[in-house]
């Protein structure tokens, strides 16, 4: 890890819109170190595009997603994303974990070593030669959690990872996004799940209709939030939770 | 006709020489060009898959329409660069089996891309996102996915292989037709059916069937057993 940090990252008053529809609108936020952000809101809120701007798969059509660090190689290189739904290239389990190692400029002869050693942070071990398209969901989300470890990102971006997930398996996954929080990485997760939200968080970000209603610690959100809109959206969603 | 038949199956299993020459050469050629068109033409269709940049419909509808590219013009054009006159006169490429490689290179170069950039193109939505975040763009992320779509892309190399082993009109053109030398299973059938040999062009015409279904089916198992283990 080179000296300085690519965090804080600081959003000013951005908007993404799609069609003149904006779907983020006039977002301004800090997300620092420490403390594991959970982005909460209903489904169309806009958590995963907000995501997505975050992490540099969208450009914004006004305002400013800025990192504390100016070299683009090596924000893209510190920062790692997991979705909702992983996606594997047809090769073993190992090889799309050396795959990123490859991308990150990893030198050649550490990169077995290191594919091995994430693939058995997240209990894959003895899959690691299986192809990785053949894999159960849950395991291959754990894969997409291994590629990201591997690569021991400063932050990881994950959109909804246990939303089409069993609850073995999103315990699993629970598991090792807490293992990557202890390991000091900078947790941004998007979710819909408020049981998730409080397991996971420290903090929550509650967007609606595009825009940020609310940002304040994870206790005091569920217990007193200080918005009706997010009473409204804890009330509605807990039976479900 | 059956006499027909019979003679021309008599003189494919009596390992006619004349005739397995033609057969040898045939293949020579055209494997050499898919070998060739598709090292170029898939990172091609790749690149403008997965490639953002201005003018890439048009580039898109000028391959598409590439693909219907007459063999016989495609031999003209060859001829006139290679022949004595022509910018690479020099190199006496023309009337050779190399001539030939080129000429089906050029005619089956559009065919490769353009399938492979249409096929590549619904793979890139759902690896887009994917291999950005890990970092992989532009030349990287375009040979990436023909890597990993490459049990789809073995269709699309067929399809280039039955144009090339299929044409006469380039073949002709550029390699003359020249016996021992340049003549091909094609260019064979043509002449020998105007010349009145039937038996050797029905012989011919077995064997490239014969070969055309057996490259096709062992292509179909390869990518079935693949697909099945690699998901």
């Amino acid at each position: 890890m080179s000296a300085g940090a690519i965090l804080p990252l600081r959003l000013e008053d951005v908007v993404y819109a799609a069609r003149g529809d904006p779907i983020i609108n006039s977002v301004s936020l800090e997300i620092g170190a420490g403390p594991s952000t959970i982005i909460l809101g209903a489904n169309g809120a806009g958590k995963s595009v907000l995501m997505r701007l975050m992490h540099g798969l969208l450009a914004p059509t006004a305002g400013r997603v800025a990192w504390n660090e100016s070299d683009p190689r090596s924000v893209r290189r510190r920062q790692a994303m997991v979705f909702q739904r992983p996606v594997m290239l047809r090769r073993s389990a190992l090889a799309n974990v050396v795959y990123a190692l490859a991308l990150a400029r990893v030198p050649a002869a550490e990169r077995h070593r290191q594919a091995l050693e994430a693939l058995g942070e997240v209990g894959l071990r003895h899959l690691a030669h299986r192809p990785a398209r053949v894999l159960s969901g849950g395991e291959q989300q754990r894969l997409a959690l291994a590629r990201a470890w591997a690569l021991h990102p400063e932050v990881l971006f994950l959109d909804e990872p246990t939303a089409s997930l069993d609850p073995g398996a999103t315990r699993e996954v629970e598991t090792i996004i807490k293992a990557f929080d202890a390991a000091g990485t900078k947790i941004v997760m998007a979710t819909h799940n408020l049981g998730q939200a409080r397991r996971l968080g420290d903090e929550v970000i509650y967007l609606q209709a595009g825009r940020m209603i609310e940002r304040s610690p994870v206790e005091r959100f569920f217990l007193q939030p200080a918005t009706p809109e997010a009473a409204a959206f804890i009330k509605g969603e807990l039976p479900w939770a | 006709m059956l006499a027909v038949i019979e003679e021309g199956l008599r003189r494919v299993f009596a390992l006619d020489f004349e005739l397995w020459n033609i057969v040898f050469l045939s293949l020579e050629v055209s494997l050499s060009a898919v070998l060739i068109a598709s090292l170029l033409g898939l990172p091609l269709g790749a690149m403008i898959a997965v490639g953002r940049f201005p003018g890439r419909q048009a580039v898109i509808v000028v391959l598409n329409a590439l693909m219907g590219l007459p063999p016989v013009v495609v031999g003209l054009l060859v001829y006139l660069l290679l022949s004595r006159a022509g910018p690479l006169g020099p190199l006496g490429l023309l009337f050779t089996p190399t001539a030939m490689v080129i000429a089906q290179t050029v005619l089956i170069l559009p065919i490769i891309a353009a399938l492979s950039r249409q096929a590549l193109e619904d793979a890139w939505r759902e690896y887009r996102e994917q291999l950005r975040s890990l970092g992989a763009e532009g030349l990287r992320a375009a040979l990436t996915l023909v890597w990993d779509a490459r049990f789809a892309l073995v269709t699309t190399v067929l399809a280039g292989l039955g144009r090339a082993s299929a044409e006469v009109g380039a073949v002709m053109i550029v390699g003359g037709n020249i016996d021992g030398v340049t003549r091909v299973m094609t260019t064979a059938i043509a002449l020998e059916t105007s010349k009145g040999d039937l038996p050797l062009a029905l012989g011919l015409g077995f064997v490239l069937l014969t070969i055309v279904l057996a490259l096709n089916t062992a292509a179909q198992l390869v990518k079935e057993a693949a697909m099945r283990r690699y998901g």
